[in-house]
């Protein structure tokens, strides 16, 4: 008996083993597709960043980088650009997402609208939303100076404040519903025992719950801080050409002087650049929370 | 002011005390939904320059729209991208988180990571790599070209959206559907299914939008009368500002309100 019952077994192990293999093959469409169109042409990008200008393997491209000087301002621009909206976000996103998780459930979810709205309306529409407010002559100017709060029509857009305003405008859901999330999952009797020992409101605030949403907050300026490095439309839109990001330069390469060394070199650098940031990061918070977190209130 | 002087917290905080952060968050929220609010009736304005509240209203620049063929045959090519992008992420997607969540191996995780990839690697280098390749194989300006780039971006929203749902799904029930008779194939169409068709939506509807609103890749690789409309858009904007745009915004607006009206809706219907 006991000598049928073990090789039994073993089928039956290695039949399960088929199977969850067989389901795992259900993702292979999705891999496949991935692979062909994303893997083997950024991969190609990256063997064209090695080849210089007379065909052979070369690292000219790199080496204008470190040479040129308006390079290493792209790529200033693109890192202070990122780190002042990610800045911005959590200063404006957090007491956002502390006011909508202290309101009972009913009034919160209908104030989450207006977080989900602009997450929902087309990113290019609410660039062009912007123009149009920022602009000489635009709502923002008129009723500033109506108000007396400046007396001559500012600059808005086409410069440094109006990419910082648009790109605010759409990170900054991106901040507020891990963050949320992860408010609403404290537990406030953590808080009242902290008030309950003597602690005052500002304490209880700083020593109890602001520790307890760190993750998510860390969570929400990692993803709005990759998400703001490869930016594009909207500070090519509100910039004026005074903005230059990466990829915008990525672009230009290609568009104006068909330069596939050049533009790939940059590509390389910027997706290692991300991927970097993300290493990092990785080795503070947990891969899920920050993939999850993006829907975590909706 | 009763309110005013109760307990907003835990803490014993007052309302009155926290007036600022109540002021600060209806600012924020303000700033959040102005600018689409605003943009909609402006551009019922009968000005060449966009005003608000407009001195005059028209409906000038819608008629401007839907009478321009260009624009037409743009919107036609954005709404068939988007159907087909749904079409092809939504299925792709739901099978491979449901495949990673079934199969429950180790390197369910992996896999799940390169499955989101694209959601982090900047689009610009999506863009870029696709050209060069669609340029060898004759593939740029193609409907077919447009829709593959636009799943790649879709596929991993899907994948976090549906698999997310899965977590709180437990999978005895396919066993005893199974048990009682259903294929695979079946039980996970009639009882797994069912459960997770709200997420299913959600996703489908990311996936049309994500294609629907894309502008980088679409610069690159759709022209010609495949040409989308965001990617008009996106050049009529860095020319000048016109007031044709802002009746585009106002239909693309309502357009994505009332999908999120419907999914909240659903939404609503589910166990919560």
């Amino acid at each position: 008996m006991s000598a049928a019952a073990k090789p039994h077994a073993r089928e039956l192990k290695s039949d399960a083993r088929r199977e969850r293999l067989a389901l795992l093959g259900l993702c292979s469409p999705a891999l496949a597709l991935i692979l062909v169109i994303m893997v083997i042409p950024v991969g190609w990008l990256f063997w064209l960043s090695f080849i210089g200008e007379s065909g052979d393997f070369s690292l000219e491209n790199y080496a204008r980088m470190i040479d040129n000087k308006s390079y290493f301002r792209i790529f200033r621009t693109t890192f202070e650009v990122s780190v002042l909206t990610t800045a911005i976000c959590v200063l404006i996103g957090y007491p956002l997402a502390y006011f909508l998780a202290h309101l009972p459930q009913r009034m919160a979810n209908l104030c989450m609208i207006a977080v989900l709205l602009p997450f929902w309306t087309s990113l290019l529409v609410r660039t062009y939303a912007w123009l149009v407010l920022l602009q000489r002559k635009g709502l923002v100017n008129d009723w500033a100076i109506g108000l007396g709060l400046w007396d001559e029509p500012l600059k808005l857009v086409h410069n440094l404040s109006g990419t910082l305003i648009g790109m605010v405008h759409i990170m900054l859901p991106f901040l507020v519903l891990p963050v949320y999330g992860s408010m609403r999952a404290i537990d406030r009797d953590y808080v009242k025992a902290a008030a309950n020992l003597g602690a005052t409101p500002t304490q209880a605030f700083w020593q109890v719950f602001a520790p307890l949403s760190l993750p998510g907050v860390l969570a929400g300026s990692l993803i709005v801080f990759v998400l703001c490095l490869g930016f594009f439309v909207t500070p090519a839109v509100l910039g004026g050409g005074k903005v230059v990001m990466v990829s915008m330069q990525i672009a230009n390469n290609i568009e104006l002087f068909f330069n596939w060394g050049a533009a790939s070199a940059l590509g390389v650098v910027l997706l290692a650049a991300t991927f970097a940031v993300l290493y990092a990061a990785s080795r503070i918070v947990k891969f899920d929370q920050i993939i999850g977190g993006g829907h975590g209130g909706s | 002011m009763n309110w005013l002087n109760q307990s907003a917290s835990e803490t014993q905080i007052t309302h009155k005390r926290r007036l600022w952060l109540y002021a600060f968050a209806v600012a924020v929220m303000l700033f959040l939904l102005a600018p689409t609010v605003i943009v909609m009736p402006m551009s019922f304005s009968q000005s060449q320059y966009l005003e608000f509240p407009p001195r005059e209203w028209s409906l000038r620049w819608y008629e401007h729209y839907f009478s321009s063929p260009a624009w037409m045959l743009a919107t036609a090519t954005s709404l068939k991208a988007g159907f087909l992008t749904m079409l092809v992420a939504t299925p792709l997607g739901t099978m491979a988180a449901y495949g990673l969540y079934a199969s429950s191996m180790r390197a369910a995780g992996t896999i799940f990571l390169i499955l989101v990839t694209p959601i982090i690697v900047p689009v610009i280098l999506v863009a870029i790599g696709v050209f060069y390749v669609y340029a060898k194989i004759g593939m740029v300006n193609t409907l077919s070209g447009l829709v593959l780039a636009h799943s790649i971006l879709a596929i991993p929203l899907v994948v976090v959206i549906v698999s997310s749902a899965l977590k709180s799904f437990d999978l005895n029930q396919e066993m005893v559907a199974r048990s009682l008779g259903a294929n695979r194939f079946k039980a996970f169409a009639l009882v797994t299914l069912p459960q997770i068709k709200f997420s299913v939506i959600t996703g489908a509807l990311f996936s049309f939008l994500t294609s629907f609103d894309e502008v980088i890749i679409a610069m690159f690789v759709s022209g010609a009368q495949n040409s989308t409309l965001t990617r008009n858009m996106f050049n009529a904007l860095r020319d000048q500002i016109d007031p044709t745009i802002a009746s585009i915004s106002t239909v693309m607006i309502v357009v994505s309100s009332a999908l999120l009206a419907a999914t909240q809706l659903m939404g609503r219907g589910r166990k919560s």
